[in-house]
């Protein structure tokens, strides 16, 4: 092994400056954030099968606590599948900053030369990715089992916006929950309250789509959600340095 | 290279640090020798930019803490208690991923350089979770050198390895010094210190209350000179 | 810092004083209101006490942001001076408004857009309280609690909002048409002059409990140096 250590290969004396601008080496970070959840996560599927068993059984118990017949199911479907998501969501949102914070990786993040809010933008959108994939399976199901159709644009488009604002703000949360002695059970107490904006509309506008209505009754709700996705998006951008330095 | 200047480092009301002063030439080896508690991890983290001075000047290479971070970090590499890898990426995963957060140019045979270098070139597609402690250092170590830094903080590197390990690490060191490349350290192993500090400071109770050139000790008086600079402080 | 400052006191005669009279104007100066009789005057302490409650968060939130910005300890103090007080208000407007509506709606609790948020802004008070307790480091706790203070009071607008559109049936009695709900009333200028003084009481009230609970927590502060030097 000590013939393997030559001077030449440890340290060659030619600069080392990153080859793009600063903003190339912004986006590249937040790809290579991406990258590493998704390929950990593609390899072990611990977080991906949690969640998606514990949504289907959410599901199992929503029907059978509030007897999912025919006339019921069409106005609560929308409540029953966000309060699904929102649950589920805890779960992939607690396991994503442990993976950071468990081995001290966190640090790793913070040496790295790029400004903070890169690992925001890198674990959140890593974050929306998961919560996309579970729903995305959920659906589906959901539909055999109901036999009520979801895959409208309309539906989807609700899902993609809420799922940013819940993923944005619970993001920003999770980074700062898993530094309590409490951790995961801090996070939904933290979560819940100042999403419930996100959650209300949701499930109005998914209804509203659901049963047929004119889009000037649901516009007022995607637009709820389009400004609660840039306001605390903009937000946690702001503070997030806040939360990981010391 | 690494000026410090009246740092003062508080946790809410527990100060760590009344005004220390530190500083270190280009091409110094320094180990910060010191008992559990004294402020060595925090003085690391506060250098490393990942904790934050409550006051006092601390500059590397001219960039200041806090403001001009990035550009610190990015001549910087670190070696912590931890070896901040993750255990389910392989040791090529892990490197091309901290490579990519660098930005590190010809990324593809930096990273087989590097892993030939700390002699896990064979082991590369496996996952860092089925490493030994040692290996995972090694990788550590890997992790920190990729980018070429100028700068090196290692945070008792020794603790926890083997003797083939250990070796390894010393060797790296003192390549690493060899080259002119700055580096801080810190240690409680005496012996260590000896070999391969160019200065050995003592850090106790948040100041340092010795500094002395390697060549100005002999190995054997270094214990008691330890002892008596420790002893001065707590007294 | 160990006797009383002399505005304070000052500030505590003002403040002991105005309450009485606020107390004399509920009961004596407003009338009673035709329809729902003497419940109503509950009316003027619930409604300050919400202001006190919104005042109580939003304190917290402008501390957080200064606190972000200088790192002194002092922010930090007032924004969880501000967020207990706050919890307090709320809890009182929750229950006088309780009181309120079991005549007049004939139901203790309805999840209209104003009892919906004040719940919510309640339970945000008791996340951020929770956070705080949870961390060890005195700095991170402070930097913790400024965040999610700022965080907490974005949201609440939008929570408002959002349970608006749902519709309401509490009287809305101050700006737009207080005869399409039921418990809504036309105040008689007794009535408005009650109520504006009651808020500006209230008002009062916060400054005074704030000003006490920030020095409370400096001398914690002091307490913990002491303990610390002695310990060294």
């Amino acid at each position: 092994m000590s013939d393997g250590i030559t001077p030449k290969t440890i340290f060659d004396d030619s600069p080392r400056h990153d080859p793009g601008g600063a903003v190339k080496v912004y986006f590249r970070s937040i790809a290579a954030i991406i990258w590493k959840d998704l390929s950990m996560e593609l390899r072990s599927r611990e977080l991906l099968s949690a969640m998606l068993v514990f949504a289907l059984l959410a599901i199992l118990i929503f029907n059978f606590a509030m007897e999912l017949d025919v006339k019921i199911r069409s106005t609560v479907t929308a409540g029953v599948l966000w309060s699904t998501f929102a649950f589920a969501g805890t779960l992939g949102l607690n396991r994503s900053m442990a993976i950071e914070k468990d081995r001290g990786c966190l640090d790793g993040l913070l040496l790295a030369p790029v400004d903070r809010s890169a690992i925001f933008f890198g674990k959140a959108v890593g974050n929306l990715v998961f919560m996309i994939l579970v729903e995305m399976i959920v659906l589906p199901v959901y539909s055999v089992l109901y036999n009520v159709n979801l895959f409208h644009w309309g539906f989807l488009l609700i899902l993609f916006l809420g799922s940013l604002g819940y993923t944005a703000v619970g993001t920003l949360l999770a980074s700062m929950a898993i530094h309590t002695r409490t951790r995961d059970v801090l996070l939904p107490i933290l979560l819940f309250p100042v999403v419930i904006p996100v959650l209300m509309a949701a499930v109005k506008a998914s209804n509203g789509f659901l049963q047929g209505l004119a889009m000037i009754e649901i516009m007022p709700w995607i637009n709820i959600l389009i400004v609660y996705d840039v306001i605390f998006t903009a937000l946690a951008f702001v503070v997030f340095d806040f939360v990981v330095e010391e | 290279m690494i000026e410090v200047r009246h740092l003062v480092k508080r946790f809410g009301v527990k100060t760590v640090f009344k005004g220390l002063d530190f500083h270190v030439q280009s091409g110094e080896f320094v180990v910060i020798l010191g008992p559990n508690g004294a402020g060595k991890t925090t003085f690391l983290r506060i250098l490393a930019s990942l904790s934050r001075p409550t006051s006092g000047e601390v500059r590397i290479y001219g960039y200041a803490i806090p403001g001009q971070t990035s550009a610190i970090r990015r001549r910087l590499g670190v070696v912590s208690h931890q070896p901040l890898l993750y255990d389910n990426l392989s040791a090529l995963e892990n490197l091309h991923f901290y490579g990519n957060m660098y930005g590190v140019p010809n990324l593809e045979s930096r990273v087989k350089e590097v892993l030939e270098l700390v002699g896990l070139y064979q082991r590369r597609r496996d996952l860092v979770r089925t490493f030994s402690r040692g290996m995972q250092q090694r990788l550590a170590i890997g992790r920190a050198v990729l980018h070429d830094p100028q700068v090196m903080l290692f945070d008792e590197p020794h603790t926890g390895l083997d003797q083939e390990a250990s070796l390894m690490l010393d060797a790296i060191l003192r390549e690493v010094a060899a080259r002119g490349r700055t580096v801080v350290m810190t240690s409680h192993d005496l012996t260590r210190a000896a070999e391969l500090a160019s200065r050995i400071d003592v850090l106790s109770k948040g100041m340092i209350v010795a500094s002395v050139p390697r060549e100005d000790i002999e190995p054997d008086q270094l214990a008691g000179f330890y002892r008596q600079a420790i002893s001065e402080t707590s007294s | 810092m160990t006797s009383t400052p002399r505005w304070l006191r000052i500030l505590d005669y003002i403040t002991a004083t105005i309450f009485m009279a606020a107390i004399g104007m509920v009961f004596f100066y407003a009338p009673t209101e035709a329809l729902m009789g003497a419940v109503q005057r509950v009316f003027y302490f619930h409604v300050a006490s919400g202001w006190v409650g919104m005042l109580g968060f939003l304190a917290a939130a402008v501390a957080g942001v200064f606190y972000l910005k200088t790192e002194r300890r002092l922010w930090d103090i007032i924004g969880f001076s501000a967020v207990e007080i706050g919890i307090v208000f709320v809890f009182i407007t929750i229950v006088t408004g309780s009181i309120w509506a079991r005549p007049v709606w004939n139901t203790w609790w309805t999840w209209d857009p104003r009892l919906t948020t004040a719940a919510i802004m309640e339970l945000i008070y008791v996340a951020y309280i929770m956070l705080r307790q949870g961390i060890e480091d005195p700095d991170r706790r402070a930097r913790y609690g400024a965040v999610y203070a700022i965080v907490g009071v974005a949201s609440v607008p939008l929570t408002f909002l959002s349970a608006r559109l749902f519709r309401t049936i509490h009287p809305i009695v101050v700006g737009s048409d207080p005869s399409s709900t039921l418990g809504g009333f036309d105040m008689t200028p007794r009535m408005l002059q009650t109520f504006l003084f009651s808020l500006l009481t209230f008002t009062f009230v916060f400054a005074d409990l704030l000003w006490r609970r920030v020095r409370l927590g400096i001398l914690a502060d002091k307490v913990e140096q002491l303990k610390m030097k002695r310990m060294e």
